[in-house]
């Protein structure tokens, strides 16, 4: 046991601050409600939602609870349940098993809320697109606020596009 | 006064019987029966109530009704008073219930006549047993109300198992009787039957016999109560009995048999040694965890709380055995805090039980079916029910406000007690006592958890459960009434447990208890030991529940509510069959106490023929033999019938065998009668 | 004085309501500092109850009456024990409206509610979360029992109040190894009972390792905020009665301003402390299999026995 935290203690806080601001990457498609912002500006749960992903962007959003990106500090948080939830990071592009699905977990999610959608799938259905399998881009099915591109997309632009979502994009290095 | 009501409560219980005799069938019929019961339990309510409050007993003594053995003697004490005003507490709400409930005996199912002169005279017999003034009276009363309940409990005789059941409670019953007039001839010692007699001689028996005498009492009456092991038949005769019969039996029946204990252990013998107590103790902490323990694994309502009343029964002993205890160290004040305990839960039993039986009734009444797997989403269907049947669960659960807290309270106050007993290895018994009261008090917590939860939640897991409807008023306004016995007994300890004090002054010696605990709104246990103040809870509880939704409504909370789907994971469509149930539920516990329940499990898988890989169906079932009949009940049946198997051979069937049996039993006994 | 009584009795429960969801935000931060994060500030959870009032309910179409009630009821009766639990000051002027044991079955009441409203939308993961919660607080019982006998055997009572006045009058009792032995029982049981690891696993998304957690998966909005809030209050109060009751030094017994703002200081140290060694024992254990969880409360059980009858052989 006291190895454990003599490595603790030796190791010290590994998470990195944020690069600088990159807002090109992010894509706004909606406005965002001001109110909502203020609302979830400091508290923000986040259902994830996997709509027929390769798994890739997944494990980039895996990262960003871990130390390094450490969502956490921003109060950004992964919740179970979608009615615990105040956005919903969906990733892939619509396959029609998850269509019903995935709306239901909108409906499922109390107002207000946000869409983040993530990966280059989400929007052009990448490498997917006219398969037989495939409905489409996310926005077809229910409301985008924000798209993350990238294939798959760093944890730190996800983190970014979640935070421009809420419009807390993090201007001088924290 | 008292003699009209006595009067009273007698006419009305003849009246109740004679209308059923005539009849009784419909409307008019069947509520002419039920106001018999219901004016003649209130009678027999007030009637004891003047006797507590005054204090003066009632005495009557017939001798020219039954000219041997001292003929009829009755006397109502402020003791037997009390028992009384518990059979008026669980029989008022029980005959206005039955009204309606009997409506469904009316195609000829079972006979309103017999269940209606039985149910009057059962209420009689039960009246007069807390009446009884000698060992006569006492057992002729006491076989009446068995025999009355056991007509009772065979009322569905055309239903499979009913008549099974019967037979079971019964045997115990009368074996419980073999006893008792075994106790009562020791206890008589050739002299005469009047309890005043046994009160004055019983100092001059010899210690054996009194040890005897209090063993055989306890067995007796502790198979009418169901102690373990003799509980064997309450599970069995509670589901097969009509519910508002069930109601009685349990809520009201069994505790007669902690009044006789009660009557015979403290007031006739005056209490004895050290171990009587901790002998009724040890069983009472038995009977609570081996009751609540059955009852989790029970998804029949009825047998549920069939076992439920074992493990409150139970509690009800640790009081009682308490009090002992700590009357046999001349502890008074801590042993009238025991005695205390027991008959505070002695009625909150009767009416929460009679409460839960009630609703069970209402919901069999609504789906034919005491399978609590097949039901679900009954508050919606019959709202009222459900209310009533949670105020009874969370009391049972002895969840404070209500009246299961105040006398679980009490009992755990008079085990805190026993740190002041002088003899160490009772003293050390006491914290294990605590700790396995309260974890009855846990499990019964999960298991109501259950029995509501799956029963009255969700959604209808049978078609039967989806077209429920609500009871007619008449059942309602029975349950409504021991509801409101609930919340009352449970705000009002303050004023119940001076009264309990009353009661007990005097037997065996107790002081009168009521400087003691203080009129104040909270209750004390003596010697300042503890206090709480339940009315004082309730207030601050209903304060804050009014208070925080309007604070939340001051500080614009938002208000928007909208219903939406049930959350299954993106599930499409939800059915019963995805929610948990009964079994599942209680799965956990089921696993933590495997070694007592040793369940056997049976699993068999049907595969396609083509591959394993696809499953055709899959079986699983699962049992449990509960402990006592697997190591004590099964083993005697099989003995009997072994024996009985012998005794055949010499029945061989032929009249001049049995002739020739007759003939040598004759000449056998002239040369015996000879040779003596 | 009788009027300064009452006020402090609110005072307590506002300060109680205040500091609860500190104290979990800090146990917060502080794992989040073992993992090596930077983490969520300590004051993350009053954003977040602002947030979830500010938000609607959607609520499942299976649910009756009683899961819009529940929330309320135990949320309300979490309240209530704080008004029995002396925190600043001993005795509180309601010290006589319950004792150890109300505080135990008004917990218990919460948790059955809570049961309840977990079963009541129909899914699967809220009766499995029900039957695991009562599971686990039947068997945490008896422990809870044992050590409220233990402490009553030396102070002669179970009222809260005069617990603690008993033991400030007599340290030798506070440090007696029948104490010791009933606050080790007692700290395994409010892991058990706050749904921390290695019983539960407060910052858990597998469902099917839930317990707390799966109860109230179809909670949103205000019900959620209420539920969360008496979770953390819970937290508080369990964590109070560990340092009051076994440490009871520092706090007021007079109403005089300087003591009890040295109460004040004194119970916000003994919270930070206490929540410092359940960050350190979460970062440390893995959760247990729930089947391995009776033995764990076994084992406390144990524990308390061994203090109560320690403590009545030393009588
Ligand atoms: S964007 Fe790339 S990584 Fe993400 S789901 Fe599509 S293909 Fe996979």
């Amino acid at each position: 046991m006291p190895a454990l935290f003599k490595k603790i203690l030796q190791t010290g806080i590994v998470t990195e601050p944020l690069g600088p601001d990159e807002a090109e990457i992010i894509q706004l498609v909606a406005q965002v409600d001001r109110k909502v912002q203020q609302l979830l500006g400091r508290a923000l749960a986040i259902r994830e939602v996997d709509a027929g992903s390769c798994n890739g962007c997944e494990l980039e959003i895996t990262g960003l609870t871990g130390p390094v990106y450490d969502s956490e500090r921003f109060g950004i948080h992964f919740v179970a349940s979608p009615r615990h939830a105040d956005m919903l990071l969906v990733t892939g592009p619509v396959t029609r098993n998850m269509e019903v699905p995935l709306r239901k977990t909108y409906e499922a999610t109390p107002d207000p809320k946000l869409v983040v959608a993530v990966g280059d799938c989400a929007k052009t259905c990448g490498v997917f697109k006219g398969s037989y399998a495939v409905i489409g881009s996310i926005d077809k099915v229910i409301p985008v606020d924000v798209f993350v591109p990238g294939c798959p997309p760093e944890p730190a632009d996800i983190l970014r596009g979640i935070l421009a979502a809420l419009d807390r994009m993090p201007t001088k290095r924290t | 006064m008292t003699i009209v009501l006595f009067l009273v409560m007698i006419a009305a219980y003849g009246f109740g019987a004679f209308v059923a005799l005539l009849g009784g069938r419909g409307p008019i019929g069947r509520w002419l029966v039920a106001a018999g019961a219901v004016i003649g339990a209130g009678a027999g309510c007030a009637f004891g109530a003047v006797v507590i409050i005054s204090g003066q007993p009632f005495t009557l003594s017939i001798p020219e009704l039954l000219p041997i053995a001292g003929g009829l003697a009755l006397r109502l004490d402020p003791l037997g008073a009390f028992f009384l005003v518990v059979i008026g507490v669980g029989a008022i709400p029980a005959a206005i219930y039955g009204a309606g409930y009997t409506k469904a005996y009316e195609n000829g199912r079972a006979s309103l006549r017999l269940l209606g002169v039985m149910f009057n005279l059962f209420l009689l017999a039960m009246s007069l047993v807390t009446l009884a003034d000698n060992v006569l009276t006492f057992l002729l009363m006491w076989e009446g109300m068995s025999l009355t309940s056991y007509f009772l409990v065979i009322t569905e005789s055309s239903e499979d198992g009913t008549l099974r059941a019967g037979n079971w409670y019964a045997a115990m019953t009368h074996a419980g009787l073999a006893l008792l007039l075994a106790a009562f001839v020791l206890l008589m010692n050739g002299g005469a039957g009047a309890f005043a007699d046994l009160r004055s001689s019983a100092g001059t028996l010899s210690p054996e016999a009194r040890n005897l005498i209090f063993v055989l009492a306890l067995l007796g009456f502790g198979s009418k109560a169901g102690i373990v092991p003799l509980h064997v038949w309450l599970p069995r005769a509670h589901p097969a009995a009509p519910s508002h019969v069930s109601a009685l039996m349990s809520g009201v029946m069994i505790k007669l048999g902690v009044y006789g204990l009660l009557r015979v252990a403290l007031d006739l013998l005056g209490g004895g040694p050290s171990w009587w107590g901790a002998l009724v103790l040890g069983l009472g902490v038995a009977s609570a965890l081996l009751g609540v323990l059955y009852a989790l694994m029970e998804h029949d309502l009825k047998r549920l709380l069939a076992y439920h009343s074992v493990e409150n029964i139970g509690i009800i002993f640790i009081g009682l055995g308490a009090g002992l205890i700590f009357h046999s160290s001349h502890l008074m004040t801590l042993a009238a805090l025991g005695f205390i305990g027991g008959l505070y839960h002695t009625i909150n039993h009767a009416s929460f039980k009679g409460l839960l039986f009630l609703g069970a009734g209402s919901v069999l009444h609504a789906t034919g079916t005491r399978n609590m797997e097949e039901m679900g989403g009954l508050i919606k269907r019959m709202p009222w029910t459900a209310l009533f049947f949670l105020v009874g669960s969370a009391a049972i659960s002895a969840l404070p406000p209500l009246n299961g807290f105040a006398s679980e309270w009490l009992v755990f106050q008079s085990l805190l007690g026993g740190l002041n007993l002088p003899a160490p290895e009772i003293a050390l018994t006491i914290p294990l006592a605590v700790g396995m009261l309260a974890l009855t008090s846990g499990l019964a917590a999960a298991c109501f958890v259950k029995a509501f939860g799956i029963s009255f939640l969700a959604i209808p897991r049978s078609h039967e459960a989806e077209n429920a409807h609500e009871s007619p008023l008449s059942m309602r306004v029975g349950m409504m009434i021991l509801a409101l016995a609930c919340v009352a007994l449970g705000l009002a300890p303050f004023a119940v447990v001076p009264v309990l004090g009353g009661v007990l002054a005097g037997l065996g010696g107790l002081p009168d208890t009521r400087p003691v605990f203080t009129l104040d709104l909270s209750v004390h246990a003596p010697a300042g030991f503890a206090q709480i103040s339940p009315t004082w809870i309730a207030l601050g509880l209903l304060i804050l529940l009014v208070l925080v939704p309007l604070v939340m409504r001051f500080m614009r909370v938002n208000r928007k509510l909208r219903v939406g789907d049930t959350w299954g994971c993106g599930r499409i469509g939800q059915t019963p069959r995805m929610e948990y149930t009964a079994t599942s539920f209680a799965e956990p516990l089921r696993r933590v106490f495997a070694e007592l329940y040793r369940p056997t499990k049976e699993l068999s898988i049907d595969f396609h023929p083509e591959s394993k890989y696809f499953v055709k169906s899959i079986k699983y079932s699962s049992r449990i033999t509960p402990l006592f009949d697997r190591v004590l009940y099964d083993p005697l049946l099989r003995l009997v019938q072994r024996i009985s198997r012998q005794v055949r051979r010499i029945q061989a069937g032929s009249l001049h065998l049995y002739l020739m049996y007759v003939a040598v039993i004759l000449i056998l006994l002239l040369i015996a009668a000879r040779w003596f | 004085m009788v009027i300064t009584g009452y006020v402090l009795e609110i005072a307590q429960v506002i300060l109680a309501l205040l500091l609860a969801p500190g104290l979990a935000g800090f146990v917060r931060w502080l794992k989040a500092r073992l993992q090596n994060r930077r983490g969520a500030p300590p004051w993350q959870p009053y954003f977040e109850l602002r947030k979830l009032f500010g938000k609607e309910v959607v609520m499942s179409n299976n649910a009756s009456w009683l899961f819009r009630i529940a929330p309320y009821i135990i949320f309300a009766s979490t309240i209530t024990v704080t008004l029995l639990v002396p925190m600043i000051v001993a005795p509180l002027a309601l010290d006589g409206m319950g004792d150890l044991l109300m505080v135990v079955y008004l917990l218990l009441l919460g948790t059955f509610f809570l049961a309840l409203a977990g079963l009541d939308p129909g899914t699967a993961f809220g009766g499995m979360g029900a039957s695991r919660e009562m599971t686990v607080a039947a068997i945490a019982e008896p422990t809870i029992a044992l050590a409220i006998f233990g402490l009553a055997l030396s102070a002669g009572s179970t009222n809260l109040g005069r617990i603690v006045t008993q033991e400030l009058a007599n340290t030798a009792v506070t440090l007696s190894p029948g104490h010791i032995l009933a606050f080790v029982a007692l700290f395994i049981v409010t892991l058990a009972e706050t749904g921390r690891l290695p019983v539960d696993n407060p910052a858990t998304h597998l469902e099917l390792t839930m317990i707390h957690e799966a109860m109230i998966l179809e909670y949103s909005g205000r019900y959620l905020a209420l539920i969360e809030w008496a979770s953390w209050l819970k937290l508080t109060i369990f964590f109070t009665l560990l340092s009051n009751l076994f440490v009871p030094w520092g706090i007021a017994t007079t109403f005089d301003p300087a003591a009890l703002a040295v109460a004040v200081i004194a119970l916000i140290v003994k919270l930070a402390v206490l929540g410092g060694i359940i960050a350190v024992v979460e970062t440390r254990v893995a959760k247990l299999r729930l089947f391995r969880v009776p033995e764990l409360l076994g084992a406390s059980f144990v524990l308390a026995l061994l203090a109560v009858t320690s403590s009545f052989v030393l009588k």
